[in-house]
């Protein structure tokens, strides 16, 4: 099983995710970058963090343009998966491919340290096995975190259960203290409305062997394992 | 031709520089300051003036100099010389 880590001009977080996902048992991480224009031959996208095109104009609003989109978006309508992390998460939403925005934290700080996070579904291919409530301890490094959707957009996505993480205290609970970035309702990772995309602001990658502090990053590569072994089972 | 792009959060969207700058001001001996909204302005120099090319300035600046899901923009012309 491959995955492609697109690599931007600015992207830092391209090593981890490589090394967290060869990791996997029958997983291996090829380096595309942002400049070719094909996917074929992946079994998933993933779009890493960092600082495409230094953040100019604002966070992947050039990225979304690089060659290599097209493909992502061509893909993402064919139904494979796509993970977008941190500054991915941001690119995913400048290209259309996940709804609402991401803007400058509340607290005008860069956030950076550990922050938990609650599965609010496991009807997702990246939460396979982690049934609602579960707690996932993961990294957070960003100014520009803060998710932004209006009204209509926030029912809209609670109706169609897209918000697959929620910032929450150590309980459980999703509170205003727990939300470290003044997201809207304490967002921290939506799906589209088919599934297979999906953006959140904390850091799997960052966070796959328990050296590291928390191994809980993995479970969301190893679900996306399982949810494409299936695939490939159904198609067999 | 000239132009300049003045990119404004939206209404809805929460400006916490904004905010900052507000509360600075008033600080410095201005507490009439009511409210701030911080945004960008691009000035923008391009050659030709074909039929059309406005349409395709708009089309950009939905698609690249502003996020239409944050914020709103405003085009305009600056007259050659003048601003």
């Amino acid at each position: 099983m491959k995955f492609a880590v697109i690599r931007f001009p600015g992207s830092n977080c391209d090593q981890d995710c490589t090394a967290a996902l060869s990791g996997l048992t029958g997983v291996s991480a090829e380096f595309v970058w942002h400049k070719q224009k094909s996917l074929a031959g992946f079994d998933a996208i993933v779009l890493p963090g960092g600082f495409s095109y230094g953040d100019y104009l604002r966070c992947g609003a050039i990225a979304r343009f690089s060659p290599i989109m097209t493909a992502v978006l061509e893909e993402a309508a064919a139904g494979k998966l796509v993970i977008g992390v941190c500054n991915g998460f941001q690119i995913l939403c400048e290209a259309g491919l996940l709804p609402g925005a991401l803007v400058r934290n509340r607290s005008l700080r860069f956030v950076c340290g550990i922050a938990t996070t609650r599965v609010e579904t496991d009807d997702s291919p990246f939460t396979l096995r982690m049934p609602r409530g579960t707690l996932l301890r993961l990294p957070v490094a960003h100014g520009e975190g803060c998710f932004f959707a209006d009204k209509a957009l926030l029912r809209d996505l609670n109706e169609h259960r897209q918000v697959l993480l929620r910032y929450a205290d150590a309980s459980g609970a999703v509170s205003a203290t727990a939300n470290p970035n003044g997201s809207a309702e304490n967002i921290a990772g939506i799906c589209n409305r088919g599934r297979n995309v999906f953006g959140l602001m904390p850091h799997p990658d960052r966070a796959c062997e328990a050296r590291l502090g928390s191994s809980d990053g993995a479970r969301i590569f190893r679900s996306m394992v399982q949810a494409i072994e299936g695939q490939h089972a159904r198609a067999a | 031709m000239k132009l300049k792009v003045i990119v404004t959060p939206k209404a809805a969207v929460l400006d916490p520089q904004g905010a900052a700058v507000r509360d600075a001001m008033q600080h410095l001996g201005m507490p009439e300051v009511r409210s701030v909204r911080i945004g960008k302005y691009l000035e923008i120099e391009l050659d030709g003036d074909e039929p059309g090319m406005e349409s395709r300035l708009h089309r950009i600046c939905r698609d690249l100099l502003s996020n239409p899901v944050i914020e709103d923009y405003e085009l305009k012309t600056m007259s050659e010389g003048g601003a």
